[in-house]
């Protein structure tokens, strides 16, 4: 049976249409992210879900039972879901111990059983020694792990994750993609994670919702969605890449798929000259145009790979790298 | 999609959470308060103005007899002139003092602050009591000291006179205009000024050209505040005015409020007063958010004080000008009064004593009822303003209910009407029966509610504002109600700025006058009351007693204020 069923939705204000026809199924543990530009109707989606706003179409479906439609809501304290914030919303006149048992307190669990899970939640996201602390006292990064703490404890049905990371810098934000899967391997929380940023989405995710313009472009596992996007929009925004136009269709080509020789390769070689280069370090990233066309490619070569400026190459592209995409 | 094939028809768990909303509840309350507090008295105060006296019938008689006569519109005429004469006075002191308070290296500008505050805090009948002691004619010390010093016959001072009004109206007016100023000036950052240094201008000319004009729509703000304070002053013009054989409108509608009252023509009356500040206010509100200011509205980034050089000492020495004139003289022969058998016979030991305070503490037949009145009815108008100004700030800013805008805007609506003509709407409103309330303590609290709502609401607003709306979802995923949230994460989070906005409305509601004067019953007086009572009858060394005595439980209120908001927080845009 599924854990959660968004059949149809949409969301309007006034005659800017937020989300339109989403739909999407979840399995129970199933981690699933949100992903898109900013104004694509990913975080809208996630107040659905959590209960904040009523869709003004189609139905929400929890184990089964309807928890949100345009006629009502069942509102966000009586859906049995925890949610991390952008700000984290760690409230700043609780320590960090009030904070993270709160949801258990008012779920009315005993006193010696919240200070029982406290401690333990503390521990698995290593702030056992901070738990009398007040949350001004604490790093970004610390506020972050008590925001997770204080939505794992409750043990929610699901888990919703609205950008998390992104008041992170980006030592700790590559830090706390691990650790959000980490502790998503442990507990096995069903869990929706909505961002903007690709990377976060492909190391945490099972599936993954790509969403321009409040519709969805496609849900597949992150290696689906690199290695065979559907749309131009989903190539473009998962990774780099170059778009060929061949007999009236459009081609996604990664830059990290054609080869870059001296040498003419065995087969499917074009000769090409170097038009512009950038050193990055872990890889050389060449603009070269194929001779006689007018449009560069951009492509990956090793950091070893040196060419110079107008220097005459040769490329080799295997036809199975090119992936058809819907315009 | 693998959707379509569930199962079509799931249970449902929505209808549980349908039914009776109690916000609507809330929404009834809140609207029926606000009706009773702020429309009923304005629209009252309306129909009233054309009513007939005796028959209730339709009329234009009112405005017929509030304006048939030369020195009824002359009066009009006076007030606009005090108003505008002493708005320029108190720029002429303020500006300057702002501009080397909060940009320059001039000395001791904590003091100049706290003495400002210190302006501020003064009531205007405590000032203008003072400037009587200390500006009378022939009595005044300083025509005293001056007879003295030149042998001459009589000194050059008479504070009943138009310009003796202006100063006093001007000298505890002017911290508006500062308060103004200094807010605009702390948001000009130092980068635009370099930035005019580095192109070669001077000082001089970087203040003239980029961080005057820069100001310049606050400053202007500033000004339009003042002028309405000064044609809305009831005590320093009856004080002074009357004496000196002139009115203006307010002392004209008390009046009008005399044996026998005749209210529908006070109602005729205040309008002139009631569209000038209407028009007023909308138009500093439109300068002080004209676009194109964009140094107004963000952060200013870096600031460094500008070195003044010698200059420091001129500037100090200015600020000690103004500050010897609305605070050291004033207080110092006050206390003198205070003190004094005698007033008049100067400083000396055989005049000292301290049974003016003694009676006004113990054996007056009125006064130590009258503190007690001020704070009582200071306490409850402020409470119950907080409890409205924050509910309604709350539901404006959570979007709780449609037309929640609506809801703000009433609560704003009261700053408009000045507290003379506020009260003239109360009494019309709540004096007659059936609701009877004239001689109550409740006409009292309910109008002082109504007069500080807008402080409170401006506040409160800027409190829940501040407070991240995640704070609360983040409750309620968690299983808490919008009750828990309010009660465990809001209330704990905004109790300083509640706290703030409380004192921001008590410490004036102590205080109050304008509005009190038409209010007050035989067994309702507060102190404001009492001292321009004890003014009339010329009971100096009583009255600087009784004021000096709530100066000085004002203290405690400003320290309490100052430990939970911040040392400035009366001096805040907030705070008028």
């Amino acid at each position: 049976m599924s854990k959660l069923i968004l059949r149809n939705i949409a969301r309007s204000f006034g005659d800017f249409q937020a989300v339109n026809d989403f739909s999407l199924e979840m399995k129970p543990g199933e981690f699933v992210s949100l992903l898109g530009p900013s104004g694509c109707g990913k975080t809208t989606t996630l107040r659905m879900i959590a209960g904040f706003m009523p869709p003004s179409a189609g139905t929400i479906e929890m184990d089964g039972q309807v928890i949100s439609s345009a006629a009502g809501v069942v509102p966000p304290e009586r859906r049995r879901m925890s949610m991390i914030f952008q700000s984290y919303a760690i409230w700043p006149n609780m320590t960090v111990g009030e904070n993270v048992g709160f949801g258990l307190e008012v779920r009315k669990l005993p006193r010696a059983e919240i200070g029982r899970r406290v401690d333990r939640i503390l521990e698995v996201v290593q702030m056992g020694a901070l738990k009398g602390r007040y949350p001004a006292e604490l790093s970004g990064g610390q506020q972050q792990r008590v925001a997770l703490a204080r939505a794992i404890v409750v043990e929610p049905e699901v888990l919703l994750l609205d950008e998390p990371l992104s008041n992170l810098d980006a030592n700790l934000r590559e830090e706390m993609r691990f650790e959000i899967r980490r502790l998503h391997d442990e507990f096995k929380i069903t869990t929706v994670y909505v961002t903007h940023d690709q990377s976060e989405a492909m190391v945490t995710s099972d599936r993954i919702v790509v969403m321009n313009k409040g519709r969805i472009e496609q849900i597949d596992p992150p290696h689906v969605l690199y290695g065979k996007p559907r749309s131009r929009f989903v190539a473009g925004f998962i990774g780099r890449t170059n778009f060929v136009e061949r007999g009236g269709a459009t081609y996604s080509l990664r830059p990290q798929s054609i080869g870059l020789s001296v040498a003419e390769p065995a087969a499917n070689g074009i000769e090409a000259e170097i038009v512009d280069r950038a050193y990055l370090g872990e890889h050389w990233d060449y603009q070269v145009k194929p001779l006689g066309e007018a449009k560069p490619l951009r492509v990956s070569a090793g950091p070893n790979a040196i060419f110079e400026l107008s220097q005459r190459v040769w490329l080799e592209i295997d036809p199975a790298a090119m992936v058809r995409v819907e315009a | 999609m693998t959707v379509s094939a569930l199962p079509a028809a799931p249970t449902t768990a929505v209808q549980r959470s349908r039914g009776f909303d109690p916000t609507w509840l809330l929404w009834i309350v809140i609207i029926a308060v606000l009706l009773f507090l702020v429309v009923s008295p304005f629209v009252h105060l309306l129909i009233t103005s054309f009513k007939s006296e005796r028959t209730g019938a339709f009329t234009f008689a009112n405005y017929a007899a509030a304006y048939g006569r030369e020195r009824y519109v002359q009066a009009l005429f006076n007030s606009l002139q005090l108003g505008t004469c002493a708005a320029l006075l108190a720029g002429l002191f303020a500006v300057p003092l702002a501009w080397a308070v909060s940009r320059t290296d001039m000395p001791g500008r904590g003091l100049v602050r706290t003495l400002v505050l210190a302006t501020f805090v003064t009531p205007p009948y405590t000032g203008a009591v003072a400037w009587i002691l200390l500006a009378g004619p022939n009595a005044g010390w300083l025509n005293r000291i001056f007879v003295a010093l030149t042998g001459a016959e009589s000194g050059p001072f008479n504070i009943y006179s138009f310009p003796g009004l202006v100063l006093v109206v001007a000298l505890y007016s002017y911290p508006y205009i500062f308060i103004f100023t200094t807010a605009a000036l702390e948001l000009v950052s130092s980068e635009m000024e370099d930035a005019a240094n580095i192109l070669g201008a001077g000082t001089w000319r970087t203040m003239r050209r980029v961080t005057l004009p820069l100001a310049l729509p606050a400053i202007l703000g500033g000004l339009i505040i003042c002028f309405l304070e000064a044609i809305a002053l009831f005590a320093s013009p009856a004080m002074i005015a009357i004496p000196a054989r002139f009115n203006v409108v307010t002392t004209q509608l008390f009046q009008f409020f005399g044996n026998p009252v005749r209210v529908e023509v006070a109602a005729a009356y205040a309008m002139p007063l009631l569209v000038v500040t209407i028009l007023l206010v909308v138009v500093q509100r439109l300068m002080t958010r004209r676009k194109g200011f964009v140094a107004l509205t963000g952060k200013g980034g870096d600031r460094r004080p500008i070195a003044l050089g010698r200059g420091r000492w001129v500037a100090f020495g200015y600020a000690m000008l103004i500050a010897t004139m609305s605070v050291f003289l004033p207080y110092l022969f006050l206390l003198q009064a205070a003190f004094a058998k005698a007033w008049g016979k100067g400083f000396s030991l055989e005049n000292l004593t301290i049974r003016n305070f003694h009676f006004v503490l113990f054996e007056h037949a009125t006064a130590p009822s009258a503190v007690a009145h001020s704070f009582l009815y200071g306490a409850a108008s402020a409470t119950v303003a907080t409890v409205i100004a924050i509910s309604v700030a709350y539901i404006v800013n959570r979007r709780l209910i449609r037309f929640a805008d609506g809801l703000g805007f009433l609560c704003v609506a009261p700053f408009v009407i000045p507290g003379v003509v506020l009260a003239i709407g109360f009494y019309s409103a709540y004096a007659p029966p059936p609701i009877a309330l004239y001689g109550t303590a409740w006409i009292m609290i309910l109008a002082f509610t109504t007069r500080f709502l807008p402080i409170g609401y401006v506040n409160a607003n800027a409190a829940i504002r501040s407070l991240n709306p995640e704070m609360e979802e983040a409750v309620r995923v968690l299983g808490g109600s919008r009750m828990t949230a309010l009660r465990r994460v809001v209330t704990p989070l905004l109790k300083r700025s509640l706290l703030g906005a409380w004192l921001l409305m008590f410490i004036p509601a102590t205080r109050e006058l304008s509005s009190a004067i038409f209010l007050y019953g035989p067994k309702t007086k507060v102190v404001a009351v009492m001292i321009f009572d004890m003014s009339d009858e010329g009971n100096f060394e009583y009255l600087a007693a009784l004021a000096l005595i709530l100066q000085l439980l004002t203290l405690p209120l400003l320290w309490i204020g100052q430990r939970a908001i911040g040392r400035d927080f009366m001096l805040r845009r907030t705070a008028t």
